[in-house]
């Protein structure tokens, strides 16, 4: 082998280097917004595409009102924020989740305008997300439509309301819970936005088991599925707000 | 192992009759024809067999059963298509079939693949349920926009809004040699009207029934769907031709939309008993017996963002 080829070997092994280094960086989905989802959700901070954060959701939106999603961290340490988001909706963000003693797990149903990656982004102790999701297909709508509460003018009767029913499965307790509220996004004909803005989940012992921020694009009258440790003490209450000032308050009793 | 020599005369023939099958497939889908070839199943009747998919580019929406009675006073179309091309491509065929007037359309139910191709018989009276023209008037936009989006080019100067449809009133009615019995059912829509030829026994069930193709539930209401199954069964028939997928001289298509209807309702219902998320409905395991079905996954998630919301009002309240 002459020094030429030595050469060119050498080199091909440091383009498949670079290769390799610039894939993990690459996102997986190929959205044309990435770049600007990585700026302005993530800050620009480090990024690693990683499978063991899951978004379960079906690939293709039936009811654009309603797309039902699921997020699941698997074998992933100190979590510190859970991000959903939808690339090509007009509102990006879609919620946050601050699960502190608590499984990694949260589903709940979002709206789009149309076909858009869904992204979970989890911030780990170290400042580094990693992030997952699929693309969903979708016709759209949903976000410009107006929520049904306001369209039947009753929504303020049951504003707050919470509804919910627990069960204890695989030595985990399971919570779904529906809050009711229009969730208006601001971008359907004078309907200005209206929305739960966050809300905690607290143990009887007055300790908050996580955060849950939520954004417009979440559906009308949220639904949300948790799984809770069943030793956590009981009751659980759900304290928050909406961008009006009406506050969440109420006790999930079963 | 042995190979076999692929310069023989006979696999030659056989590439070039495939080439032919692929370059006619393409040629067909560039010319926006559905290729409607009638099927006899009875005397005087005629079908036209629909694929057993979802819309789409390829097919143009050509997933539908559609059919004619050739009476001695004109031809009864049952339901029109998908579009206005499929519509005129029907009429045409018909009248390749018979030099009679096309004196009757009668529309089954509201469902977008069923009427779109009434522009094509606009000379023609069309007939369907009261509540079907209504239901028409509700969803007709909504329909249109989206087979313009799944199919495409086919679509192409389809309207609704222009053909005037008159109501069924009638319960039978004798033209010439044929007496046709009306009935008013539903649970796959809220108006879903099945035609029985008693002179033939030929029962056309609109998408009440479907054979080897998963139903549809976007405006089901299944435990009305469960009695209307059992009022078709109890109907004196020889052939049956169902909304969507093969035509059947037993009850096995009945049955079988029985069978997947209930396991739908149930799985769903208890999923939602127990404290499954609507994703994980999703990820539940299909009964292998339905496992050949066409469009079964699709059409399972289409379910679930329909019925799971229902089932799961319940538990909240």
């Amino acid at each position: 082998m002459n020094k030429f080829q030595h050469t060119f070997i050498f080199a091909l092994y440091v383009s498949c280097f670079n290769f390799c280094f610039a894939t993990s960086q690459v996102d997986p989905l190929d959205s044309p917004s990435w770049e600007s989802m990585h700026s302005k959700i993530l800050n620009n901070e480090p990024v690693i595409f990683d499978d063991r954060v899951q978004i379960s959701m079906p690939d293709f939106a039936e009811d654009p009102m309603n797309v039902p999603v699921s997020v699941q961290v698997n074998n992933l340490e100190n979590i510190e924020e859970i991000v959903i988001f939808a690339d090509l909706n007009p509102i990006q963000k879609v919620l946050s989740f601050q699960p502190f003693h608590i499984k990694p797990y949260l589903s709940f149903r979002i709206k789009v305008e149309q076909s858009t990656p869904v992204r979970a982004a989890v911030r780990t102790s170290d400042g580094s997300w990693h992030v997952g999701g699929s693309w969903l297909e979708a016709a759209g709508g949903g976000c410009t439509a107006p929520s049904q509460g306001r369209a039947a003018g009753n929504w303020h009767e049951t504003l707050m309301n919470v509804s919910s029913r627990s069960w204890i499965k695989n030595e985990l307790g399971r919570v779904r819970f529906r809050i009711m509220h229009p969730m208006d996004t601001g971008l359907a004909d004078g309907i200005p936005e209206f929305y739960l803005e966050y809300f905690d989940v607290v143990d009887a012992g007055g300790s908050v088991l996580a955060k849950i921020t939520t954004y417009q694009p979440i559906s009308e009258n949220p639904v949300f599925t948790l799984d809770i440790n069943k030793e956590i003490l009981k009751p659980i209450n759900l304290l928050g707000v909406d961008n009006n000032g009406n506050r969440l308050n109420a006790q999930i009793e079963n | 192992m042995k190979i076999p020599n692929l310069n023989k005369p006979i696999y030659l023939l056989l590439q070039i009759f495939l080439m032919i099958c692929l370059v006619q497939q393409v040629l067909a889908v560039e010319k926006l024809d559905y290729q409607l070839e009638p099927e006899q199943i009875a005397e005087d009747t005629y079908v036209f067999i629909g694929a057993k998919e979802d819309f789409s580019y390829e097919n143009g929406g050509n997933i539908v059963n559609t059919g004619f009675i050739v009476t001695e006073q004109g031809v009864v179309v049952i339901d029109s298509g998908p579009s206005k091309r499929y519509g005129q491509q029907m009429r045409e065929a018909i009248s390749k079939v018979t030099n009679k007037p096309i004196i009757k359309i009668l529309i089954t139910h509201h469902h977008p693949d069923h009427f779109l191709g009434n522009q094509a018989f606009q000379d023609v009276p069309i007939y369907a349920l009261a509540e079907t023209i209504k239901l028409i008037k509700r969803d007709g936009d909504g329909f249109l926009d989206n087979l313009y989006r799944m199919s495409g080019p086919w679509m192409s100067g389809t309207d609704f809004s222009v053909v005037e449809i008159k109501a069924l009133v009638l319960k039978q009615e004798k033209i010439a040699n044929h007496t046709l019995k009306y009935f008013k059912f539903g649970g796959h829509t809220s108006a879903d009207l099945v035609i029985l030829d008693e002179s033939t026994g030929v029962l056309f069930t609109g998408d009440l029934v479907f054979h080897n193709r998963t139903l549809t539930t976007p405006h089901a209401d299944p435990e009305n769907w469960l009695k209307s199954l059992d009022k078709i069964k109890a109907i004196d028939f020889n052939i049956i031709v169902p909304g969507h997928g093969e035509v059947a001289n037993n009850i096995g298509p009945i049955e079988q939309t029985r069978d997947y209807l209930v396991w739908l309702e149930s799985t769903i219902k208890q999923a939602v008993e127990h404290g499954l998320d609507m994703t994980e409905v999703l990820a539940l395991p299909i009964p292998e017996r339905f496992g050949s079905f066409g469009v079964l996954k699709r059409e399972y998630i289409r379910s679930v963002s329909h019925r799971y919301p229902v089932y799961e009002k319940l538990i909240f309240n």
